[in-house]
């Protein structure tokens, strides 16, 4: 008969191809006591089908307002070791390029001063460390200081700002996407450490439509690389797409959604209607050596999107069509400092961007931050007669 | 004292030196086989060699990808945005066997191109304080289950899943081709006497989006107006006092079809499929059946380059239901406040 083991639940998931967090937890466990009980805590939580952690809790180090999540189990006689068990967000180098000496310093310090468990990455992209005691809070942030870290957003303010491997291995980069991550996280790290707003703020850089940050998704200010000018189309790489066997006409023109390509079978020649052209990436992806982006490029800025609380998830939406993506980004930095004052002036308490703008309309929004009203910032115009005119426009 | 506000350590020191010298003039990639990348700029290629995790890790398991970077790769590698590793390195010799290495540790080389990507979550019964369900569990069970597609790229498009384990997915599972949602279903147990100790009631009452909290100034605390509460658990983030959790009523609901990239159609929600399903652990048997069964469903019926989402707004979402067998009920059809833009206006349908 087989030992009986304390955790019968959690230990049949180290079983499967996929890697184990269970054996994970159990790694560490060897060294510390903290993962220990976090193995026999969760355990619990998959006997009762709760959770088991109790309600926020306010932590910090010297000179923050974030950075640090506070969490206690309401379980502490049964598990001491997780009484207090607290995160430490740590700011991630942009596109979460690492050398193994870097990791290595984060590793020998949460191993020094917390539970050795770490999420490479948390959703918003810090490195997240998972669970220590209170005291151990300033040592660690004094450690990873002294080793060139920083720590992340929490609460209401900005959180670090995150992006796509953009230039450094993408060709469909519209711009410098990890220098512009880099170079707005360090001017506002007032903004990004101490809370301030009447919630959390994210921006997210994507270089190119296929946004593989999720940026339209899940910032408030979502940054998207594109171009203004015509795609170019190489007509002996198109050959060789065809020789290799790629039905074009099907899975290229068919596919765009602005019939802006065709293609003739004869001479196997593909050409754009350059105007009509949307910018949507499919035939860039699927023919990329034949198929390149402008060479005008910058962003398209859209606000707003959120995930499903409150007031239901939102989508990013178009805000200015194209912007210049240069260093030092004066256009961009100066628009955040606008939209920030507008939304700190008149956003209730965790309201997001996107829903004030919704509650209060973006003709007000566009006045207040000073922004020409353009149509590409909606599908279709209002199918209702409710204008909210201003005085100027009225006659006396 | 440390110094404060240093920001994120500067990425161009992390950069292996093939990137610095084609920073920004990568001319084109090529996918070489399920898990491996080739970029060719002017100056040299770059070979990147993507492996799973189960992202709660130790630090010993960094530890591990540090060795292997060392050997294959002179120290450098990078995280993607959905919480794979990469291995980066100039050599196109290396590529082979560092692939026997991470096989040899248990570390699954995949997730490129038209595959299934690992699975972003959120930390569920692990370390949140609202979790309707746990999150590394069930993702371990699925991707147990789905491992095979995260090692092939001939699926018609990418595939993406994310689970979230209470509404505020803190995982923005929200536009994934397969999203699993952990949901509360019943109102919060009111403790009054922890919302006396230091709620302010007034923001408490203003935080529920169908108002369905009232004052209740005689015992300084506030009644629930059950049949308004939609149990999103927003006053709890409030007030530690309007605890949600309920062990036999928590469970996921299952939202497929949505997608972040521009690409052919705009990106778009994740809609809602399943309701309800039981929180079964260790391996939410139901939850991983219903996601195998979509992907098949999709797998069987896409065309080539139509994501989930694609594929059901081209052959419509009557026919996903008649194609899958999934019980259309009350419970998909919105009644929260946007929900006039989902009701169809027109008589052109099919059977």
């Amino acid at each position: 008969m087989a030992e009986e083991t304390k955790t019968p639940q959690l230990d049949d998931l180290e079983d499967g191809p996929w890697p184990s967090f269970v054996t994970e937890i159990k790694r560490a466990a060897e060294k510390n006591p903290m993962a220990g009980d976090l193995l026999g805590l969760l355990e619990k939580s998959y006997e009762d089908k709760i959770g088991h952690w109790k309600h926020g809790g306010i932590v910090g180090v010297k000179g923050y307002g974030g950075g640090v999540i506070g969490r206690y189990t309401d379980m502490p006689e049964e598990f001491p070791n997780v009484r207090e068990f607290h995160t430490v967000r740590v700011a991630q180098p942009s596109g979460w390029f690492y050398t193994t000496d870097a990791l290595r310093k984060i590793c020998d310090i949460w191993e020094e001063h917390g539970s050795g468990l770490t999420n490479f990455h948390g959703s918003t992209g810090d490195v997240i460390l998972l669970g220590t005691k209170t005291e151990e809070l300033q040592p660690t942030f004094d450690s990873l200081s002294d080793a060139g870290f920083d720590l992340g957003g929490s609460g209401s303010d900005l959180r670090s700002p995150s992006c796509c491997v953009g230039p450094a291995r993408c060709e469909y980069a519209c711009f410098d996407t990890l220098d512009m991550c880099y170079d707005i996280t360090n001017e506002f790290q007032d903004e990004l450490h101490r809370p301030m707003w009447p919630y959390k703020f994210k921006i997210k850089m994507s270089g190119c439509a296929n946004d593989c940050v999720a940026a339209v998704a899940r910032a408030d200010c979502s940054v998207i690389g594109t171009w203004r000018d015509s795609i170019t189309i190489d007509q002996d790489e198109v050959k060789k797409y065809v020789d290799g066997g790629m039905d074009v006409q099907k899975l290229i023109c068919d596919k765009c959604p602005t019939r802006c390509l065709s293609f003739d079978a004869k001479t196997s020649e593909l050409s754009v209607d350059g105007d009509e052209c949307s910018r949507c990436m499919h035939c860039v992806n699927y023919m990329h050596k034949a198929i390149r982006q402008g060479s005008e490029k910058g962003a398209t800025i859209l606000i707003g999107a959120k995930s499903t609380i409150v007031k239901s998830a939102f989508l990013s939406w178009v805000l200015v069509p194209f912007m210049k993506m240069e260093a030092p980004y004066t256009e961009f930095k100066e628009l955040m400092g606008r939209i920030w004052e507008w939304w700190d002036e008149n956003g209730k308490t965790r309201e997001r961007l996107g829903e004030l703008v919704y509650r209060v309309g973006m003709g007000e929004f566009l006045r207040a931050i000073d922004l020409p009203p353009v149509p590409q910032m909606v599908f279709r115009p209002r199918a209702n007669p409710y204008v909210f005119w201003q005085k100027e426009e009225i006659s006396d | 004292m440390a110094k404060i506000d240093i920001g994120p350590p500067d990425y161009k020191k992390f950069l292996p030196p093939v990137i610095k010298e084609n920073y920004g003039k990568w001319l084109y990639h090529e996918h070489v086989k399920p898990g491996v990348l080739k970029h060719v700029g002017p100056d040299g290629e770059l070979y990147s060699i993507r492996v799973g995790n189960p992202r709660l890790v130790s630090v010993d398991f960094i530890r591990d990808l540090c060795e292997l970077a060392d050997q294959y790769c002179d120290g450098y590698l990078r995280f993607t945005s959905r919480n794979n590793v990469e291995f980066l390195t100039p050599n196109v010799g290396n590529v082979d066997p560092l692939i026997e290495a991470c096989n040899a540790k248990g570390l699954p080389v995949g997730g490129t191109g038209k595959s299934l990507s690992n699975i972003v979550h959120t930390q569920g019964w692990v370390h949140c304080h609202t979790p309707a369900s746990d999150a590394s569990g069930i993702v371990k069970a699925v991707m147990d289950d789905l491992y095979e597609y995260f090692g092939r790229d001939d699926l018609p498009a990418k595939l993406t899943v994310a689970m979230a384990c209470c509404l505020n997915m803190c995982g923005a599972c929200h536009c994934s081709d397969i999203a699993i949602v952990g949901v509360h279903r019943t109102p919060p147990q009111i403790n009054h006497e922890l919302i006396r100790k230091g709620t302010e009631i007034p923001s408490l009452v203003a935080c529920c989006p169908t108002a369905a909290i009232r004052p209740d100034p005689k015992n300084k605390s506030v009644t629930v107006v059950d049949e308004r509460c939609m149990y999103c658990g927003n006053c709890y983030t409030m007030s530690p006092g309007m605890a949600i959790m309920d062990a036999k009523n928590d469970g996921v609901a299952i939202m497929v079809g949505g997608k972040v990239s521009n690409a052919r159609s705009a990106p778009s929600f994740s809609r809602m499929v399943i309701p309800f399903l039981p929180n079964n652990p260790p391996r939410w048997p139901e939850a991983v059946e219903a996601v195998r069964h979509i992907v098949e469903v999709w797998l069987a019926h896409a065309h080539e380059s139509e994501r989930v989402g694609e594929w059901i707004e081209r052959v419509g979402w009557e026919r996903f239901f008649e194609l899958t067998g999934i019980p259309f009920t009350d419970k998909l059809i919105d009644d929260y406040i946007f929900s006039r833009e989902t009701f169809r206006t027109t008589a052109a349908f099919k059977y």
